[in-house]
């Protein structure tokens, strides 16, 4: 085999890193909490990081009406699907072999990828901002507006007394991985196919 | 005579720059030391002590742990004594620990704390500890700091040559010190000797849950039997117990009792006596005894009365029992880490006698004896001594060891601790203490491998050294640092109740057994609800059984209607937390018992007899959060024969 084809061949395939290991995860960080508490994001689930831990930050977070965090979510049906679907198409372009082919599935990749990212951001959005009425404990930010407790999609920010740090997991890091031995098979296919017609000529 | 001025004046100044050098060095001295003695009992904040020490509460009949070199108390575990703090012996769930075959006896006295063992050397997995007025042992488990077990035991009194464990935690033993008729019965009191005996109990430990049975008692004469510890290494299979009022007085026995040179330490052949309980050579004896045992997943005790004994009559049976003279009423008797020297106390002599049990065996070989008492063998003084601790001090009760060939020894009467060498018997330092140290301890002290950094001698009296509170003062440890040549006193500690004795741990072999809450989902306690959604209020008769939850911070329910003047209302209360350090307490107005004090994941029940109609709170009494003050909740009590439903809600939902 072509060594292009088996970059894309394995490119494709770490997309199955996605069903083994978290995607990304939350860890809220605070004096009270030596061990701090977290929750893991696969793509078909919200996982704790350590037993209990969605229970305690749900605990936490009531006092100041955030909703808990839901046993699921739509996008855990669909995203399985969209991962499976570009393992498959991934192998079936390492068959064809077109090395357009390799560019296109890492720009799918990029697109899907985006659009994960701004869900992410819309979930976490609500999540923060949808507070119930009769809270306990309602803050204000510095405008005088009511405080939202939204958590960051990648990197730490201060919320009250925690400090939340958002970021990717292995899962994540194998599909990141996988879209850049994509692009290598391009590249790699271009420089074979080089060769070849260098042989050629 | 210029000559003789210029002499004199040389002298007195050379004598007055001598003096002045010598104060200097030596305020600079006290200055460094002082200094240097705060830091080495100092433990920064956020930081962990070193070891665990498990002193025993004395006559508070609990057991409590500090952190060394600190000297911080960390917890007061109870264990023979209500405790309403955390409603130890007061609800439904522990009231059945204090089950004896007298009943339910709340209080007792809490003596020699010891921890078990595997190979020879301390495992942190358990405590054990004994009450010496109505007799039991307790176990308490290291990874809960909870009491899970105390067994009663039968024959005895004064449960006090307890409960020292074998190498291998085989055996936790238990001898009297009060002999009794055994067994019991109505008797002239001066007709003591011959019929007085004094049991020691042989407990078994099952090596996986911890579990203790009474495996059989060697009915010995009615001596007082005063401390024991195991043989260990060479003389594994062997427990030695102290003993005095050998003159078997039965009055006056600060006199009486005192009278004869020598008394004995008793050696126990108890792999003999496993034998001859594998060939069924013993007599079973029908006595009750109370077994309580508290089961961790159902978060609850239960008693069960055992109703017989297996007793082994060391007359009987050569081979089983011999006695090692020590002079004037031993108290303690230390076996030292190789397993060789059998230390005895003689707590009115001013010397130590330390026993070869090489020596021992060798004159039971040989049939060295000097008489008999009940036709147990008498072994020659001569031949068993290895050597004397000549002027060690006055009063010597108790001995234990670094690990590295020294002895400390604590003597009560002339109020110190002396540190000695083992095979030259030379003293090599003194301490005094502050005032009159009962027992020691050093971490591991009763094992093959002490830890010998650190000292606590145990005081029976103090004085003026704390601030003054009233007639009654507070009872205190010392820490010394035994890791140099000279023991340096660095720290005093005020103890609960009286320190009799104690055990000590390294903290890493502890700490990682922990267990940080109770899993929600192993709790079996039939009267759990293990969601909000099982919540509810049944009644039964004028039983009513409230089967609530907490959580930060509410309980479920929260309004409860329908109870009735002459109910009595079992409140069966779970914590939902699953979170580390996240305990709910409940209290309720005029309940004649305590508050209860329930870890994540935990199930507890307290019960209230309503005597007056009215509409009556109840609240969170542990400072769980930020609305902890919301944290309460209605019953309405209506009068006796009223039609009022039972209903209960919790945001009326």
């Amino acid at each position: 085999m072509k060594r292009s084809k088996l970059l894309m061949l394995i490119g494709a395939l770490l997309l199955t890193g996605l069903f083994i290991w978290p995607m990304w995860n939350i860890t809220l960080h605070a004096p009270q909490y030596p061990d701090a508490i977290g929750m893991d994001i696969h793509i078909d689930r919200f996982a704790d990081a350590k037993p209990n831990d969605i229970k305690n930050i749900n605990i936490m977070n009531h006092y100041v009406g955030m909703k808990d965090i839901p046993e699921s979510i739509p996008e855990f049906t669909i995203f399985p699907y969209v991962a499976m679907g570009m393992i498959l198409l991934g192998i079936v372009i390492t068959i064809v072999g077109r090395p357009k082919l390799y560019v296109a599935w890492f720009g799918l990749m990029v697109v899907l990828g985006s659009i994960a990212m701004y869900d992410f951001y819309r979930w976490e959005y609500e999540y923060g901002h949808e507070l119930k009425e009769n809270a306990a404990i309602k803050f204000t930010d510095k405008k005088g507006q009511p405080m939202a407790y939204q958590p960051p999609v990648i990197g730490s920010k201060m919320i009250l007394n925690f400090r939340a740090v958002s970021m990717p997991r292995l899962g994540a890091y194998a599909m990141f991985l996988g879209m850049a031995l994509s692009l290598l098979a391009f590249f790699q296919s271009k420089k074979e196919n080089d060769k070849i017609t260098a042989v050629s000529t | 005579m210029k000559i003789k001025a210029f002499i004199i004046s040389i002298i007195t100044l050379s004598g007055i720059l001598l003096l002045s050098g010598s104060c200097g060095q030596n305020g600079n001295q006290t200055g460094a030391l002082k200094s240097n003695m705060a830091e080495r009992s100092f433990v920064a904040p956020g930081e962990l002590d070193e070891f665990y020490a498990f002193i025993s509460g004395g006559f508070s009949g609990q057991l409590a742990v500090y952190g060394l070199p600190s000297g911080r108390l960390f917890k007061v575990i109870p264990v023979f004594s209500v405790d309403a703090e955390k409603a130890y012996g007061f609800n439904e769930e522990t009231k059945p620990m204090l089950n004896t075959s007298f009943g339910f006896v709340p209080w007792d006295d809490a003596h020699h704390p010891d921890l078990s063992q595997t190979n020879g050397e301390i495992d942190g997995r358990w405590c054990f500890i004994n009450g010496n007025n109505t007799p039991r042992i307790a176990r308490v488990n290291l990874a809960t700091f909870e009491t899970e077990e105390i067994i009663e035991l039968p024959n005895s009194a004064g449960n006090h040559s307890s409960s020292f464990v074998t190498e291998n935690t085989e055996y936790v033993v238990a001898g009297t010190r009060f002999s009794v008729p055994v067994p019991q019965r109505d008797l002239p009191i001066d007709e003591y000797k011959g019929n007085f005996k004094g049991a020691l109990s042989f407990l078994k430990v099952d090596p996986n849950s911890g579990e203790m049975s009474i495996s059989f008692q060697v009915m010995m004469p009615g001596f007082n039997f005063d401390l024991a510890h195991p043989g260990r290494k060479a003389s594994h299979g062997w427990m030695f117990f102290s003993t005095y009022n050998t003159e078997e007085a039965n009055s006056l026995l600060e006199v009486n009792a005192s009278q004869k040179d020598k008394d004995f330490i008793a050696a126990i052949n108890w792999k003999k006596a496993e034998e001859l309980i594998a060939n069924g050579e013993f007599e079973t004896m029908n006595s009750e005894y109370a077994h309580n045992i508290y089961d961790e997943s159902k978060h609850m005790a239960t008693t069960i009365m055992e109703t017989s004994v297996k007793i082994l009559d060391p007359t009987k049976y050569p081979g089983l029992v011999y006695f090692l003279p020590t002079p004037k009423s031993p108290h303690g008797c230390d076996v030292d880490p190789s397993g060789e020297y059998i230390i005895g106390s003689g707590k009115l002599a001013a010397s130590l006698t330390a026993h070869s049990f090489t020596k021992m065996l060798d004159a039971i070989e040989n049939k060295k004896f000097d008489g008999d008492a009940y036709g147990i063998p008498i072994l020659n003084y001569d031949d068993v001594v290895s050597g004397v601790v000549q002027g060690a001090g006055l009063g010597p009760l108790h001995t234990e060891f670094d690990g590295i060939g020294n002895a400390y020894t604590t003597f009560f009467i002339s109020s110190e601790v002396v540190k000695w060498k083992l095979g030259t018997w030379e003293v090599l330092d003194r301490q005094p203490t502050y005032y009159s140290v009962g027992h020691l301890m050093i971490p591991g002290g009763n094992s093959q491998k002490p830890f010998g950094k650190y000292l606590v001698a145990m005081n029976k009296i103090t004085k003026d050294r704390y601030l003054p509170t009233g007639p009654e003062l507070t009872q205190s440890a010392q820490l010394f640092d035994i890791s140099g040549d000279k023991m340096e006193l660095i720290l005093d500690f005020p103890t609960i109740g009286e320190p009799h004795y104690a055990a000590g741990a390294p903290a890493d072999l502890i700490k990682i057994n922990q267990k940080k809450f109770y899993n929600l989902e192993d709790n079996k306690h039939p009267y759990a609800a293990k969601s909000e959604k099982e919540t509810r209020v049944e009644r039964k008769g004028n039983e009513v059984h409230i089967y609530m939850t907490t959580i930060r911070s509410h309980f479920a329910p929260d309004n409860i209607e329908g109870i009735k003047v002459g109910d009595k209302v079992y409140f069966h209360v779970t914590n939902l937390e699953q979170d580390y350090d996240v305990p709910h307490g409940i209290a309720m107005i005029g309940a004649n018992t305590a508050e209860l004090l329930i870890m994540p994941g935990q199930t507890e029940t307290f019960t209230w007899e309503p005597k007056r109609v009215g509409v009556w709170p109840f609240y969170c009494t542990d400072f769980c959060s930020a609305l902890h003050q919301e944290m309460q909740g209605y019953v309405r009590v209506s009068p006796r024969g009223s039609n009022v439903p039972l209903k209960w809600s919790l945001d009326g939902e």
